[in-house]
């Protein structure tokens, strides 16, 4: 009998997966072929979402570009706003009050613990387990309720001024903190009850995905990718800003760099984060929560309305807004997905000259050809879940 | 003439039976779901302010898939297309025919066996019609003339007939023990009672058959865990995709009711169908009248199959889906082995029986 592959000719189908598809959260497109059900060639194709968040920056008061931060990572926008104030604050040499570093480490631990819940949510349901969604929209609304306490908004929070932070904890919030997390430390067992050990669930996320040490460091990824693939590197230990230092917590670490070490970490991660809100709702000393410089914070309103000096003040940071000297920071902080940074350039004018920021996401979206070549369709789907890419930090 | 009613009586009573079940079955799915995700799921449709703990939902559905456009995509086969989810949607209740929901009563003067259709080939039967249903998912992807739905199609078209073949050897052991391919014959014989005090019901005489069938058949459900013909978060809703309005809700409905059905058959083969334990269809009638033991009997029917579909609701909504190759893997080195080792022990048990007893 003739030799019958050879007789037959086969040629890849091109799938347009995105910008609107179930499994492409965030407006992304991949352009998949396949040969049945194998992934011969993927092509990302990012920028869906580009708002020009950098060039809005260069046309804005360093006080006026806080807003736009929180819609970079849309489920995590407080450690946005922290990258960014601390990159300021360094630009201007100031340093803020111990109270305002705590409240900030909270404000990023609340927020990571939404930022995985979302990524371990959403790729439950992706694989069909709807019920894991449900949980974690439970247990993130629980953490949008502190978050909601601490500044008003869920996702539009501006809650960092530069030089501090726009408000205190309100009152009794330590005792609901603890009582939230309690609930939220149940629903992360459940969670993970449900699918840790759940032998579909380990055959769809083990040695899917897999993207090795030197890969991640090859293509700059950073976070739980890279910490799945046992690479010692949390930008809280490595270079610790605020108050991480002081914090006693782990970073857990992967092996195989595949999805299924990917959502381990960060079920761990979320139960560290726990562990850092504790300490800090400990520690947190009494004091200022921001800086007492007039040329930097707005005077708070009551005094506004009452004396000249401070309505002067509010009137200068507002229309003139704050002059850093001349000069270039970059500060890192850990965002949900890795290492978020803020390169901010001053030309010693009002507005910054440059304001680069470097979102986790777009290097791993970048290495998910790497990830998916050779596997097949439903692998899509938990490793694009566990790249976790948020599109208002990837295509900014 | 008295024939005549009565077949169609009963043909009555097994085409509501699915149909009314498929349809609630809407309704319990999303309230069931609910209550497992801590959620109240539907409880708004209302008729002057009469919600009936949501029970209206499927109404309001049903009303609003009729009113919906009729989409066929460019390009689509418009005959094929049109016909798919009719093919989708008969088999399951085609099939119910053959599954008895009661025994041979006297009622009002009448012998009455209470299964639609007698065929000797009752089991096969099932098994052949609930094949066809196949081709409507197949023929709806294939004729929709897009990308999703033809990849769902393909997965459809080999999950089906990979865990067709489960389900057919799964049968043979229950074959064997009953000896007989007839449903009501089978339901008969379960009610006799092993070492005089269990039940030979089905579970008892082929447990590891049971498992086999019941997973084989959740897979010719195509519902999660199973879904990938479906499968939404990867081919978008496979071989339905290019459906809208009410031939979409065929297809839906023809899902539902293969819940129905496959809870039926489970039932009938493995749960002792309308027996009740340690009570004989003799023990009812020297007490009740006919029409009474056979309300009885039917809901007594109607609870087991209640709680086989309650089992597959919580199965679909507690389970993440397979990958292709995990199915086929799980289908083909797995279920089929086991399978056919069952046949094996089945067929030496009864020797052992027959050796033991002198037969």
């Amino acid at each position: 009998m003739a030799d019958l592959t050879k007789e037959l000719h086969t040629q890849c189908m091109t799938l347009q997966m995105g910008p609107s598809h179930p499994a492409m959260h965030g407006t992304v497109k991949l352009l998949v072929d396949v040969d049945g059900e194998e992934i011969h060639i993927v092509k990302p194709e990012v920028g869906y979402l580009h708002r020009g968040f950098e060039k809005m920056c260069e046309n804005s008061t360093y006080h006026q570009v806080t807003p736009f931060t929180d819609r970079l990572n849309y489920v995590s926008p407080f450690i946005n706003n922290v990258g960014y104030a601390l990159a300021v604050e360094k630009l201007l040499g100031i340093d803020v009050p111990e109270r305002c570093k705590y409240l900030r480490v909270l404000a990023c631990e609340i927020s990571r613990i939404t930022d995985h819940l979302t990524c371990l949510g959403a790729s439950g349901m992706e694989l069909a387990a709807f019920t894991v969604l449900l949980y974690s929209i439970e247990a993130r609304e629980w953490m949008w309720e502190l978050v909601e306490a601490l500044c008003g908004a869920r996702l539009t929070t501006t809650w960092t001024r530069i030089g501090g932070v726009a408000y205190d904890m309100p009152e009794g919030f330590e005792q609901k903190t603890h009582q939230e997390l309690d609930k939220v430390k149940r629903l992360i067992d459940d969670i993970s009850g449900l699918l840790v050990k759940n032998r579909i669930f380990y055959d769809r996320m083990r040695d899917t995905g897999v993207l090795t040490a030197d890969e991640c460091l090859a293509y700059g990824v950073t976070g739980p990718c890279l910490r799945a693939a046992g690479v010692y590197y949390d930008v809280r230990k490595a270079k610790p800003y605020l108050v991480y230092d002081r914090m006693d917590f782990e970073v857990p670490l992967g092996k195989h760099g595949d999805n299924y070490d990917k959502f381990m970490v960060r079920v761990i991660e979320m139960q560290q984060s726990i562990r850092i809100i504790e300490q800090v709702l400990d520690q947190i000393p009494d004091g200022p929560i921001s800086v007492d410089d007039p040329k930097i914070t707005l005077p708070p309103k009551e005094k506004v309305y009452t004396s000249i000096e401070a309505l002067v003040h509010h009137f200068n940071i507002i229309i003139k807004g704050i002059r850093p000297p001349k000069g270039e920071v970059y500060v890192a902080v850990e965002g949900g997905n890795g290492e978020l940074g803020f390169y901010v350039v001053s030309d010693g004018s009002d507005k910054p000259w440059k304001c680069r920021c470097r979102g986790p996401c777009f290097p791993i979206v970048q290495a998910i050809p790497k990830m998916l070549e050779g596997s097949m369709i439903a692998d899509v789907i938990p490793t694009f879940g566990m790249v976790n890419m948020i599109g208002g930090e990837m295509d900014r | 003439m008295a024939e005549g009613i009565i077949l169609a009586v009963k043909i009555a009573i097994a085409v509501l039976f699915v149909l009314n079940l498929a349809g609630l079955l809407t309704w319990a799915e999303r309230r069931q779901s609910a209550f497992m995700q801590d959620r109240l799921g539907p409880n708004r449709a209302n008729v002057f302010g009469v919600t009936l703990i949501g029970l209206l939902h499927p109404v309001a559905d049903g009303i609003k898939m009729m009113m919906k456009e009729d989409f066929v995509p460019a390009g689509a086969d418009r005959i094929v297309h049109t016909l798919a989810p009719f093919i989708a949607l008969f088999p399951a209740f085609v099939a119910f025919a053959v599954i008895p929901f009661g025994d041979r009563l006297p009622i009002f003067g009448y012998e009455v066996n209470l299964v639609v259709s007698e065929i000797n080939v009752g089991l096969l039967f099932v098994v052949a019609v609930m094949s066809l249903a196949i081709f409507g998912v197949f023929l709806g992807g294939w004729a929709s003339n897009n990308k999703w739905s033809l990849l769902g199609a393909l997965r459809s078209a080999a999950q089906m007939i990979s865990y067709e073949v489960t389900l057919g050897l799964t049968i043979i052991g229950v074959l064997m023990v009953y000896q007989s391919l007839r449903l009501d014959e089978i339901v008969r014989a379960q009610g006799d009672l092993l070492f005089g005090f269990i039940p030979k019901w089905g579970i008892v005489t082929q447990p590891l058959g049971f498992l086999l069938f019941f997973a084989a058949a959740m897979a010719e459900t195509k519902r999660t865990p199973f879904d990938l013909p479906e499968g939404e978060s990867e081919i978008v809703a496979g071989y339905f995709l290019e459906y809208s309005g009410m031939k979409w809700g065929m297809f839906f409905m023809g899902e539902f009711a293969e819940i129905v059905v496959i809870a039926g058959v489970v039932t009938s083969l493995f749960l002792g169908g309308w027996q009740i334990p340690w009570v004989s269809t003799a023990a009812l009638l020297s007490v009740f009248p006919g029409w009474l033991v056979a309300l009885i009997q039917i809901g007594v029917f109607s609870v087991k199959v209640v709680i086989l579909c309650w089992l597959q609701l919580t199965v679909r909504w507690t389970l993440p889906r397979f990958r292709y190759d995990q199915l086929m893997r799980l289908g083909w080195k797995m279920l089929l082995p086991i399978s056919l080792a069952n046949i094996f022990v089945t067929g030496a048990v009864i020797l052992l029986i027959q050796h033991f007893k002198g037969v």
